[in-house]
C-alpha cells in the first residue's frame, strides 16, 4: 500500500523536516539516520531540524511529456531549490508560468496534492514551491475593486 | 475572560476566470450577467490545491503572524463543503502539516456557507471554557456550480483560518455571537451528487435575507447598538448585490461594506467567503474599530459576530503576502477551457 509508505514519511513530505549531525552540522533532506561524514559517531545523535523558510533555484527544467497524474499540468516545472546551509531539494515550481522561472528565483515552500491513488485511493498531500506573491493582473479592468 | 482572534491567515488560488468568459461559452450576455450578478470575475483552484491545501497554508499563515507554541493548538475544525474525502477528516491532514498533532482534537463541519463561522463559535466555546488554549476554525471551499448553471458564475475558492484564543494578545475580541436557524430547502446537495441544486428565486427573499436581516438585527438588539455604532459590517456574499442590500436593511451604508467584499473580485468562496471578508478588514483594521459579522449557510442558519478590534493590532504583522488584497492582486486570467481541465469537468478517455 502506498499510502502507508507515505504515511511513514509525513514530517519529510508535509513539513520538510530535515536531519542534522550533532557532531558535525551537516544537514540532510530526506533526513539521514546516519551523517555520511561522521558515520558511527552520529548514531543515535541526528536531530530532526526544520528546513529555511525560502530558498533559490539553483537549475530547473521544463516538463513538456508529464508523469501520470500530472497531465493536467504540463507544461510544469521542476526544479533544484537550494536552501541555506547548502541543502539542495528537487521539487515541483507552482504558482507561476515556465517562463516566468529564473535561476537565483526566490521560492518556498507550499503544500498541495502531489498524486493520488486514483480516484477511490488516497490522496498524497506534499511540499511544492512557489515564488512569493506579485501582482499579475493580465486585465487592470478586472482586478480593480470597481 | 475575553476571547478572540488572536492570528489569521489566507489563501486565494492564483487564477480567475472573468464571468464574461463563462457567459461567452454558454451563450448569454456577459456584461449583463457580470452586472446581474456583481461579480466579474471568479477564483478557480488549480488541480493541485484543494480545500486541505488552502487550509494549510492559512493556518501556517496565522501561525507565522503570532507567537503561539504548534503543539498548544488544542482543536482544528475545517469548515466545508467541498472536503475532498467524503470520509476522512481534512482536520487531521491539517493538523498534522502543520504541526499541531497529536494532542488536540479536530473534526470537519459543513453547513453550506455557514460552516467556517460554526467552527469559530465552537473554537470560543472551548477557549471560554479553558479546554483548550487556542483552536483553529478554518473555513475554506473549492465550490462547484453546474456547468451553466447561474452558480457557475460565482462558485469559487478560497480560505481563512482564525485562531482563537485568550489573553492579552488578542487583536480582535469577539464580545458577542448568536445565530438564527431554520430548516430552509434553499441549496443542497444529495450524496453522490457532484453538483449542489437551488431553489433558484427561492434562496434570496426567504432563505438569505431573511437569515442574515434578521441575524444581524437580533445581534444589534442584544448589544443595545445599531449601524452607526460600527466601522464596518462584513455579511455573506453569494455575489455582489445580495451583501449590500442586506447590510442596507440592517441601516449600513455601501461604503461601511465595501472593505469585506471580495466577491465581485474572487466569486463566492462559500465558507471562506465571511472569513475572507472578516481578513480583509482586519487587514486594514485599526485599535477600536467595532465589526459586525453576519454568515450565512444554506439549510439555513446564519451566525452574528460582534468583534472590537484591540491595541495589540498595531504591532501585528500586516503586509506584502499576507495581505487579502495582495493574494487578489495575485493572479492570472484563463479561459474556459482551462477552467474546465483545472475543475475536472472534462470527461476523460483511457481509464487508469
Amino acid at each position: 500500500m502506498a499510502g502507508v509508505r507515505f504515511w511513514r514519511e509525513f514530517d519529510t513530505r508535509y513539513r520538510m523536516l530535515a536531519t542534522r549531525c550533532s557532531q558535525c552540522g551537516l544537514v540532510y533532506f530526506p533526513p539521514r539516520t546516519v551523517c555520511r561524514k561522521c558515520r558511527r559517531r552520529s548514531v543515535g545523535k541526528m536531530e530532526k531540524v526544520p528546513l529555511p523558510p525560502q530558498g533559490t533555484v539553483l537549475s530547473y527544467t521544463v516538463v513538456h511529456q508529464g508523469l501520470k497524474g500530472f497531465d493536467a499540468q504540463v507544461p510544469y516545472v521542476m526544479a533544484i531549490i537550494e536552501f541555506e546551509g547548502g541543502v539542495t531539494v528537487l521539487g515541483q515550481v507552482v504558482d507561476c508560468d515556465p517562463e516566468d522561472v529564473a535561476i537565483g528565483m526566490e521560492v518556498k515552500p507550499v503544500f498541495r496534492r502531489v498524486r493520488e491513488e486514483g480516484e477511490a485511493g488516497v490522496i498524497h498531500y506534499g511540499y511544492k514551491f512557489a515564488p512569493p506573491c506579485f501582482p499579475v493582473c493580465v486585465d487592470e479592468s478586472l482586478a480593480s475593486p470597481e | 475572560m475575553d476571547v478572540g482572534i488572536l492570528s489569521y491567515g489566507i489563501w486565494i488560488p492564483r487564477h480567475r476566470i472573468a464571468t464574461e468568459e463563462i457567459a461567452r461559452v454558454w451563450g448569454k450576455d456577459g456584461a449583463s450577467m457580470a452586472a446581474g450578478l456583481g461579480v466579474k470575475s471568479k477564483s478557480v483552484p488549480t488541480v493541485d490545491e484543494d480545500v486541505v491545501t488552502m487550509s494549510v497554508e492559512a493556518a501556517e499563515m496565522a501561525l507565522r503572524r503570532c507567537h503561539f507554541d504548534r503543539a498548544d493548538v488544542g482543536a482544528i475544525y475545517v469548515g466545508s463543503e467541498s472536503h475532498p474525502y467524503a470520509v476522512k477528516p481534512s482536520a487531521t491532514i491539517v493538523a498534522e502539516a502543520i504541526g499541531a498533532t497529536p494532542d488536540l482534537t479536530a473534526a470537519d463541519f459543513e453547513f453550506a456557507c455557514k460552516a467556517g463561522t460554526a467552527a469559530i463559535q465552537t473554537c470560543m466555546g472551548l477557549v471560554k471554557a479553558e479546554m483548550i488554549k487556542g483552536g483553529f476554525a478554518i473555513g475554506s471551499d473549492t465550490s462547484q456550480g453546474a456547468p451553466g448553471d447561474a452558480l457557475e458564475y460565482s462558485a469559487s475558492a478560497g480560505a481563512a483560518a482564525f485562531l482563537i484564543s485568550s489573553g492579552p494578545d488578542i487583536i480582535a475580541r469577539i464580545d458577542h455571537t448568536l445565530s438564527f436557524t431554520t430548516d430552509t430547502p434553499d441549496f443542497w446537495r444529495r450524496e453522490g451528487q457532484r453538483y449542489p441544486s437551488h431553489g433558484g428565486r427561492f434562496t434570496g427573499v426567504p432563505a438569505y435575507f431573511k437569515h442574515v436581516v434578521t441575524c444581524g438585527e437580533k445581534m444589534m438588539e442584544a448589544q443595545g447598538t445599531s449601524a452607526e455604532d460600527y466601522d464596518q459590517v462584513v455579511v455573506h456574499q453569494p455575489n455582489g448585490k445580495f451583501p449590500l442590500k442586506a447590510a442596507k436593511s440592517l441601516g449600513f451604508p455601501r461604503e461601511q461594506v465595501e472593505t469585506g467584499l471580495l466577491t465581485p473580485r474572487i466569486g463566492n468562496t462559500y465558507s471562506g467567503a465571511v472569513p475572507l471578508g472578516l481578513a480583509a478588514i482586519l487587514d486594514k483594521a485599526g485599535p477600536g474599530d467595532r465589526v459586525l459579522v453576519v454568515s450565512y449557510g444554506s439549510g439555513a442558519g446564519s451566525d452574528a459576530f460582534d468583534i472590537t478590534v484591540t491595541d495589540a493590532i498595531a504591532d501585528y504583522h500586516r503586509e506584502g503576502d499576507d495581505l487579502v488584497e495582495t493574494r487578489i492582486a495575485f493572479n492570472k486570467f484563463i479561459d474556459y477551457a482551462t477552467y474546465a481541465k483545472y475543475r475536472g469537468k472534462i470527461l476523460m478517455g483511457g481509464g487508469e
